[in-house]
Formats: C-alpha cells, sequence, structure tokens
C-alpha cells in the first residue's frame, strides 16, 4: 500500500531528499520510498510509480512530499517516522568537527560541554562575580579562584547558589578536592570517610595532609571561601557543605575549619553540624570552644587536633584529650640550637606563606606568652598586588629570611612549606639556599639561629614529601611534623618550654 | 562513554553524578590537576565581557536566562517567542506598487534613507548624492544645486526607512513615486516595502545622479515595475524563503552574492512574464535582470525586514531585530527596546577595491541591507557562499570559520536556510546581543563600498563588522526597562 506524508513549506535540495529515501527504503516492510518537492512534474512522477496518494496530490509545489510503498499500514507508518525523523535530524546536524572556535563565553562554552556541573573562575576579581552569576544561572556550581571580590557580591552569589541548591566555593579560598579531584591548591590526599567543610584554604591542606599521613582518607574537601562566616554571608556555603556531607553515606566524620565565626552565624552553622547526625569536629581558630560543646560538636584548638580527633572518631576511637608532645628527638635537636642563642636573642620570626598556618602560628605563640614574636603571612593581599602567591614565588620570603637572620633578636625563623597541586614545583630547593645563607649570616656574627618548620603535603603530593623533607633537613631546618608542633617548638627554644602543654 | 575510573575507597556517594565536567574561566593552569584526575574541562578563551566594563557585565549576568529568576525567566521567555516568531516566518512577494500608495505615513515630500536617523547636515556624500538624484527623478527641483538648496532648507522630509516597514540597500533613498516590491508575511503581521534594485555601476544607491541614472529610474517605473506587477498578479505570490533557501545551496549568502537567486527569480517570472507583456519589454525586463546580480538583493532585504519586524517588540527580548548603516553611524534595534536606535560611528569596510581605489576613498559603511544578517544571511550564512569568500581573507575555510563564529552569538539555527559546506546546518539566526557582549564577537555584514563623494558609485566590497557600542547600549536600555538592580 502507499502512503503519503506532506510538509507543507519545506524546502529541500534533492540530493538530500534522495539520501533519506534511500534510508527509509531500508525501514523493514518497505519496497520503495521517495521524497520530492510536490511540484506537478514530480507529482506526476510520483503517480506514475504508484506512489502518490490522496494526500500527496494534494500537496503543492512549496510542499515537501514523503512517499512510501510498505506491506502493510503499520510499516508505512513506521517508514514515514523515519523520513520525519531522517529530515529533523539533518537539518539539526552540526557543523563537520575541526577548527570550532574556542567558546569566549560561559554560554557558549556549556553548550560546547553537555551538561557542564562546576565553573573554575580565576578571572580578575572584577569580573569574577559576573562569571560566577552566568555560571549558576545556567545550574553549574562554582569555584572562584579570584580574589577582591567584593562580600556584598559574595553574599548575592551565595544566597542563589543557596536557593539553587548549588555550591559556590571561595572566592579567596582555593582549595577543594571534591570526588577525588583536586581544585586550585589542594594536595593528593587519599580517599577516605572525612569529610572537610573550611573557610580557610592553607587550613584545610593541613588537615587533610594530616589525615592522609595518619592512614585515613577524606571524601570531600570543600573550601568555602575566606569571607563565608563574615556575618554578610552568614555562612551560607558551610551550611550547605555540612549538609551535603550529612547526606553522604561515605562520609563519617565531618571536620569544619575557620576564623572564629560571629556568634548569630556560628549559632546557624553549628545548628547544622548539630542535625547532620554525624560526628563534627571543629576548629575555630581561637574561638571559644564553649558554643562548640553546646551544639554537641568536638572543638579542636589545633589543625592538627582536628585531624588527629577526626582519625580517632573515624576509627571508631576515644579522642585524645592532651596535644601530642614534641618527639624527644625533634627537642634534642632544637635544644642543641638553641644553647647557641646569644643574650637578646629572644624572638620567633614566622614567614608564611598559609594565612590560616600563620595564623595558628600566632596564637600558639601568643598562649605560649611572654614576649613579642612577629608572625607574618605573605599570602595576603597586601603582598600579593602584582605579584605571584608566595606558594609559587620564593623570592619575598627568601629576602626576609635573609632580613631576620641579620636581626640580632632573631632566634627562630619559623616557616610553613606547603607542597601539592597549584604550588612551586620544588619550594624546598627555592628555600633551602636563603636557608642555608641566613644560617651562614648569623654564624659569621657568632650568633645560633634555628630555622623551624613543618611541609604540609603528602607523599603522593608531585613535589615528593620525603625530597622535600630531606632537602630542608639538610640545610639544618628542624622539621616539625605539623604546622602547631613547629609553632610549639619554635616558642620552647625561646625559653618558654612548654612544647606540649598547650590545653587540649 | 563509561564514566572514568576513579579510586572510591571511602564508598563516597559523588558529588557530582557522572563526575566533574567544569568549565575554566581564566588562568589555563587551573585546568590541569582536574583534568589530570579525570574531570573533563574545557578551557575558555576568556576575557573581560562588554569590553571591560564592569557593570555591564553584572548587568549581562542578571539578563542571563533563569528559570528561577523573575529577570532571567521573562528574558528567557521572550527570546524563544522572538525566534518562534522569525522561524515561522512566511515572507511572500504579493505585489509590486507605487511606495505613496502603500507604505503607510509616507508624505508627499518624505525621503526615506538608510540607516538610523540623520539630518541633511550629518548626511555623508553617496546618501547627499542619492537624496539629489530623487529629488530630480520626483521633479520637485530642476538642477542638482536646486536640489542641495531644497534639501538643505528643509523643503524635504527625512526619515529612516525602518521607520515605515522600508529597507533599502546603500543609501537607501525612497521617495513617494518609486515602485516598491511589497512582501507580507502573513504568519507574523507583518509588512515590508523595497524599492527594486536598480543595477550595477553608476547607480542612485550609490550616489550617482546622472541623466543615465535618471532615465533608468524612470523606465523602471514606467516599464519594469509594471511588467513585473503584472506576471506576479497572473502566477501568484512568490515564496521567497523557498527562493532563499535555494540560493543558499547553490552558492548565495543572498546579500552580496545572489546571482543564483536572481536567476531562480527570473526563471520563475518569465513564464508569466511572457505571457502578460510585449515581447520587447519583456526581453528587456529579463535582460535587465540578467545584467544585475544583484535584483535578488532588494527582495531578500524586504523578506527578512518583513520576518525581523514580526520579532520586534517583545518586552525582555535581547533578539537584535535591526541593524543598519546610514554612512556615518550604524544603529542597532533590539526587540526588546522598541524603537529607538543605538548607535556608533559607522566603520570603514575591510574589502577589495576596484582598481584606482583604495580604502582612503571609501566611505563608511553604508546601508539598509545588514537587516539580511539580522535575519541570518549575509555575513552570517558566508559559509554559503565560498565564491565571494575574497571579501574576508581569500580561503573557502574562512567562510565557514565565519559562520561557526555567528553560531556562537546567535540563538538558534534556521533549518529551512541548509548550508551545504555545514552538513546542512541551518544558518544562524537570532543575534542576541549578550552573547555579542559577552564573548567580544561582533556579527559580520558583508558589504558593498561606496566613494566617500557623491556620484561617483561603487569602488568595492567586503565586510565590516557592527561596533560593540550599539549593542552594550541596547543592553543598558533593556536593564532599565526591566529594572534590573544596578
Amino acid at each position: 500500500m502507499t502512503c503519503c506524508l506532506v510538509r507543507p513549506d519545506t524546502y529541500r535540495d534533492s540530493v538530500e531528499l534522495m539520501r533519506v529515501a534511500a534510508l527509509v527504503e531500508k525501514v523493514r516492510g518497505v519496497s520503495r520510498a521517495a521524497l520530492m518537492m510536490a511540484t506537478p512534474a514530480n507529482r506526476e512522477l510520483l503517480s506514475g510509480a504508484g506512489l502518490l496518494d490522496a494526500t500527496g496530490a494534494a500537496a503543492g509545489p512549496n510542499d515537501l512530499v514523503v512517499a512510501v510503498a510498505a506491506v502493510d499500514r503499520a510499516a508505512g507508518e513506521r517508514a514515514l517516522a523515519e523520513a520525519a525523523r531522517l529530515l529533523d535530524e539533518q537539518a539539526a546536524v552540526s557543523a563537520p568537527a575541526g577548527d570550532k572556535p574556542v567558546p569566549r563565553s560561559i554560554a557558549e562554552a556549556a553548550s560546547e560541554l553537555p551538561r557542564a556541573n562546576l565553573a573554575i573562575i580565576s578571572t580578575p576579581g572584577a569580573y569574577a562575580t559576573a562569571e560566577a552569576l552566568k555560571a549558576l544561572k545556567r545550574g553549574l556550581h562554582v569555584f572562584i579562584f579570584s580574589d577582591n571580590v567584593p562580600v556584598a557580591d559574595e553574599a548575592e552569589l551565595k544566597r542563589l547558589a543557596a536557593k539553587k541548591k548549588l555550591l559556590v566555593m571561595g572566592p579567596d579560598c582555593g582549595t577543594a578536592i571534591l570526588d577525588g579531584v583536586p581544585l586550585g591548591f589542594a594536595n593528593a590526599v587519599r580517599r577516605g570517610s572525612i569529610g572537610l567543610v573550611g573557610a580557610s584554604g592553607t587550613g584545610l591542606q593541613e588537615i587533610s595532609c594530616l589525615i592522609d599521613r595518619l592512614g585515613e582518607g577524606c571524601s570531600q574537601v570543600i573550601g568555602v571561601g575566606g569571607h563565608d562566616l563574615d556575618e554578610r554571608v552568614g555562612g551560607l556555603m558551610m551550611q550547605a557543605g555540612i549538609e551535603r556531607l550529612a547526606a553522604d553515606p561515605g562520609t563519617r566524620v565531618i571536620v569544619l575549619v575557620s576564623k572564629p565565626p560571629a556568634p548569630a552565624v556560628a549559632r546557624r552553622v553549628l545548628d547544622v553540624a548539630r542535625k547532620s547526625g554525624k560526628p563534627v569536629v571543629v576548629n575555630f581558630l581561637g574561638g571559644d570552644p564553649a558554643a562548640i560543646l553546646g551544639a554537641g560538636a568536638i572543638p579542636a584548638a589545633t589543625l592538627e587536633d582536628a585531624a588527629r580527633a577526626a582519625v580517632a572518631l573515624a576509627r571508631g576511637k576515644r579522642v585524645a584529650a592532651a596535644p601530642l608532645a614534641v618527639a624527644p628527638k625533634l627537642a634534642a635537636a632544637g635544644r642543641a640550637k638553641a644553647r647557641r642563642f646569644r643574650k637578646g636573642q629572644s624572638l620567633v620570626r614566622g614567614l608564611y606563606s598559609g594565612g590560616t598556618l600563620c595564623q595558628e602560628a600566632a596564637l600558639i605563640l601568643e598562649e605560649a606568652g611572654g614576649q613579642k614574636h612577629t608572625t607574618v603571612d605573605l599570602g595576603d593581599d597586601e603582598f600579593t598586588v602584582g605579584r605571584p602567591h608566595p606558594m609559587i614565588d620564593f623570592r619575598l620570603r627568601n629576602e626576609r629570611i635573609l632580613a631576620a637572620a641579620e636581626d640580632p633578636a632573631t632566634a627562630v625563623i619559623l616557616l610553613d612549606v606547603v607542597l601539592g597541586y597549584g604550588a612551586h614545583a620544588d619550594p624546598a630547593g627555592a628555600l633551602a639556599p636563603a636557608i642555608e645563607a641566613a644560617t651562614k649570616a648569623a654564624a659569621k656574627r657568632r650568633r645560633g639561629l634555628a630555622i623551624v618548620a613543618s611541609v604540609c603535603g603528602t607523599p603522593a603530593d608531585p613535589q615528593g614529601l620525603a625530597r622535600q623533607e630531606t632537602r630542608l633537613a639538610a640545610a639544618g631546618v628542624l622539621l616539625a611534623p605539623s604546622n602547631a608542633q613547629a609553632a610549639r617548638l619554635a616558642a620552647s627554644l625561646v625559653g618558654h618550654r612548654r612544647p606540649a602543654q598547650t590545653k587540649g | 562513554m563509561p564514566a572514568p575510573k576513579r579510586k572510591t575507597s571511602g564508598g563516597s556517594a559523588p558529588l557530582f553524578d557522572g563526575g566533574i565536567r567544569a568549565l575554566n574561566i581564566g588562568v589555563a593552569e587551573f585546568a590541569l590537576s582536574p583534568r589530570a584526575h579525570g574531570a573533563s574541562v574545557l578551557e575558555l578563551d576568556w576575557r573581560p565581557p562588554a569590553g571591560g566594563d564592569r557593570d555591564l557585565g553584572l548587568l549581562l549576568a542578571r539578563l542571563e536566562d533563569d528559570p528561577d529568576d523573575p529577570i532571567g525567566s521573562r528574558v528567557a521567555a521572550a527570546n524563544k517567542q522572538a525566534i518562534e516568531r522569525i522561524l515561522a516566518a512566511k515572507p511572500m512577494l504579493v505585489d509590486i506598487g507605487r511606495a505613496a500608495d502603500n507604505v503607510k505615513g509616507l508624505g508627499p515630500r518624505h525621503l526615506l534613507h538608510a540607516g538610523p536617523p540623520i539630518a541633511w547636515a550629518r548626511m555623508c556624500g553617496p546618501m547627499r548624492g542619492a537624496v539629489i538624484g530623487a529629488i530630480l527623478y520626483e521633479g520637485w527641483a530642476d538642477t542638482p544645486d536646486a536640489a542641495d538648496r531644497l534639501a538643505a532648507g528643509g523643503g524635504v522630509t527625512f526619515a529612516p526607512c525602518h521607520h515605515f516597514g522600508a529597507v533599502g540597500p546603500m543609501a537607501g533613498i525612497l521617495s513617494p513615486s518609486m515602485p516598491v516590491f511589497i512582501v507580507e508575511n502573513a504568519p507574523g503581521g507583518t509588512r515590508a516595502f523595497a524599492i527594486l534594485n536598480d543595477g550595477m555601476g553608476k547607480v542612485l544607491r550609490f550616489g550617482a545622479y546622472s541623466q543615465e541614472v535618471l532615465d533608468r529610474l524612470r523606465w523602471m517605473n514606467e516599464s519594469l515595475a509594471p511588467a513585473l506587477a503584472r506576471a506576479l498578479r497572473s502566477r501568484g505570490p512568490v515564496d521567497l524563503k523557498n527562493l532563499t533557501a535555494q540560493a543558499l545551496q547553490m552558492g548565495d549568502e543572498c546579500h552580496n552574492r545572489n546571482v543564483a537567486a536572481t536567476s531562480l527569480f527570473a526563471r520563475l517570472i518569465a513564464p508569466s512574464l511572457v505571457r502578460t507583456t510585449p515581447a520587447d519589454v519583456a526581453a528587456r525586463v529579463l535582460e535587465f535582470l540578467e545584467a544585475n546580480n544583484h535584483f535578488y538583493l532588494n527582495l531578500s532585504m524586504a523578506a527578512s525586514k518583513a520576518t525581523m519586524d514580526a520579532a520586534h517588540g517583545i518586552e525582555g527580548s535581547t533578539v537584535v531585530t535591526a541593524m543598519a548603516r546610514n554612512g556615518v553611524e550604524v544603529g542597532v534595534r533590539m526587540s526588546g527596546t522598541g524603537d529607538a536606535w543605538f548607535t556608533a560611528p559607522a566603520p570603514i569596510p575591510d574589502g577589495l577595491y576596484f582598481p584606482g581605489y583604495g580604502p582612503a576613498d571609501a566611505n563608511p559603511d553604508l546601508g539598509d541591507s545588514a537587516i539580511t544578517e539580522t535575519a541570518g544571511l549575509g555575513g552570517l550564512a558566508m559559509a554559503a557562499a565560498p565564491a565571494i569568500v575574497r571579501f574576508i581573507g581569500g580561503a573557502a575555510e574562512e567562510a565557514i570559520a565565519t559562520t561557526k563564529r555567528m553560531y556562537t552569538i546567535t540563538l538558534a539555527r534556521n533549518n529551512d536556510f541548509g548550508i551545504p559546506a555545514l552538513g546542512f546546518a541551518g544558518t544562524p539566526t537570532g543575534i542576541d546581543a549578550r552573547r555579542v557582549v559577552d564573548s567580544g564577537v561582533q556579527p559580520v555584514f558583508n558589504t558593498g563600498i561606496a566613494h566617500r563623494e557623491a556620484g561617483v558609485g561603487q569602488i568595492g566590497a567586503g565586510i565590516a563588522k557592527a561596533p560593540l557600542a550599539c549593542f552594550a547600549g541596547a543592553l543598558r536600555e533593556l536593564g532599565r526597562r526591566l529594572k534590573v538592580p544596578a
């Protein structure tokens, strides 16, 4: 039998129509197929071939007619449907591959990467808001590495994200490990059952690396940005992060890290933490543990304490009350250096590349009491204008190390060395010459000088933890296994002999 | 495609269903470690949107589609409607008649011109030449000097063709007694007009007004137009969409190359022409068509105008509905910003010149013909017309690259207009002012180049680009209309 389909006012080239006809003829039960513009001549042709029914006969010269001869109506309809599909497909076919322009906008890129789900934004801060907004509107999670994004913009973005159940990670906190994929500055941490949410980049790096070193791993590491717990932002993304980890069957323990938030924000965040139904370890750098305890969470005084508590909980063990003592061998090596200090050498100079690590050291030194030690975060905006971050470029830090060594009051130079993706390919190699020169300069003036450092990294990091530690040790650096221990060791060397006894 | 293997020792549920598919915007290095860990990362060739204007960039972001946001959803719905109307358009050549009898609102001393509004004092040389020619043709003055004085003294009312549903190539001068094509787009309820193309060489649209030019215009009025009108009435309306579709597959882009379309039109009209017109006149009409490869241009323009007017005036829409040049400024109209023009200085086209001429002789870009680009033809359909690729550098690949680039600033593909070289992909359709400003990719016009002095005529052809400032202005106005927070 004969079936026709008419597409009114549709023009297609005859070669294309013949191609489609050949494909339609392959449909089971179809003996012949023809697609033509229904000009009088073509209608005659179809009629002569016995392919024109009443529908087809009524078509005009601007109409496209599909005609098939099939064994039965079902086969005919299958064929007509196939023809319609091929006509639409043909029209929708994309341009041949190759020399496709590189997308310039999110809209363009999103259409090219189907089901894109994340935007990584590292534009200058002035443009980051608009890009993030466009990404969120398209349903993408956003990771903002950019700094100098106004807090009001951040609040707007995060309100929108919260509404859309999306994450905005950052700005001003370039660290995340999502589903095992590191973003920004992050370490090669093994996967495991501990989920981290933090407003602090190096805080997350330190905790995740220590968890790795203690033999456990991380489910997700979500950096929410340095201002997330600001009152204007209200901890929106930390709450969202906790909720995600709460819902994640692979996460057994949750760790939160941030500067102390405003009480109202802390209440909201801790409330969500309580509702997670999972053990939550909280390090609000130097904050009051009362509210944390009140919410049923476990306060940790340092990043190391947070890592240890999380590991213990993940293993179903009790959380130790006191921080670890500095290892006897390291303490002895420190004492040997300290014996060479001259009168007046009483200060610790912390020269940091990680803001949170710097702040933690400052707190520990302050707590150890007594003197006016100094700690500087060289990654702070005031130092990074017009130059790369000190985790990448060591020139500024090396200058500062040499200057500190020249100061007769300096007894200890305290450093962080951050490994991982995004960091310098060989931080130890970049630091060692300055450390050696500083040691030599002090010796020339018959002063002792202790350089104390900790390496934030894992054996799997591209720089290699062991290789980095070996190089630093060869330069005479006293290497502590964590930043907190390094700071305590430093404090003990200038006379506050309480390397392990800060309150837990 | 199977999901990439990843270590899942923790048994964690993925945050990202099926893996991370990321867009990297900014520093290229940030793509490296996610990619090394199995994420698919697409790198953007990012540059600050809106030429680095932060506020405009933010406005752009706020105007982006978003079903959850009142502004974003309104813009999305408005654009969807605009695109539907463009794709549904069915422009038909229904008649040819006197402008005064058909163009609504056209007064007895009106002269319409190409591009956004412009007063005599600021008109470029070719437009002034065409005005003088039209005044002489209408008999409002006897000499070019007298015509000049009349125009300068306010004896003529000037207005853009676009304000009357009309479009004119180059100077685009349309006077009351000229014959016009009448194109109807029944689905959109729109009607558009264009004068008949006056041929090659010294012609009115390039500012020439010699006796030869005026004689030709009179012949067109007295013989050509009536003959074509009779033929048309005898055979019935001509489906211009269908004709354009065929021409695109024959190597025209229906702006700067119309040889296939003109031939198709001639073939189509010839039988009824010889049946309704004395043989000698019919022969002259066909000779005129034979000698004028651009005859179809004005039909293409009127069809494009009827199509784009159907999409105009939809509140919230960022679809560009007109782009036009008056030889001094480029003007853009956007669907959601009513009848306002957003203008910027017209560029000198980048192109090839006839022997003896160069860029120093060129007038800034001119004509309503960019209505074809607005409708997805011309420069946007460049891949259909490799024969004129010399104008953009020479290689056929560049024609294809141009059209591919234009897909990035348009919202749809017009599947009725397939481009063979692109696997019959439809032409890029519905220029989105947001995409233009966001990416900095400017719509490309294929264009003729007029001598800057009146009367010399065409001296070359090439391409020009629509200035970004026009689209930026339109978006700012839309922002005000939609009360987008600053």
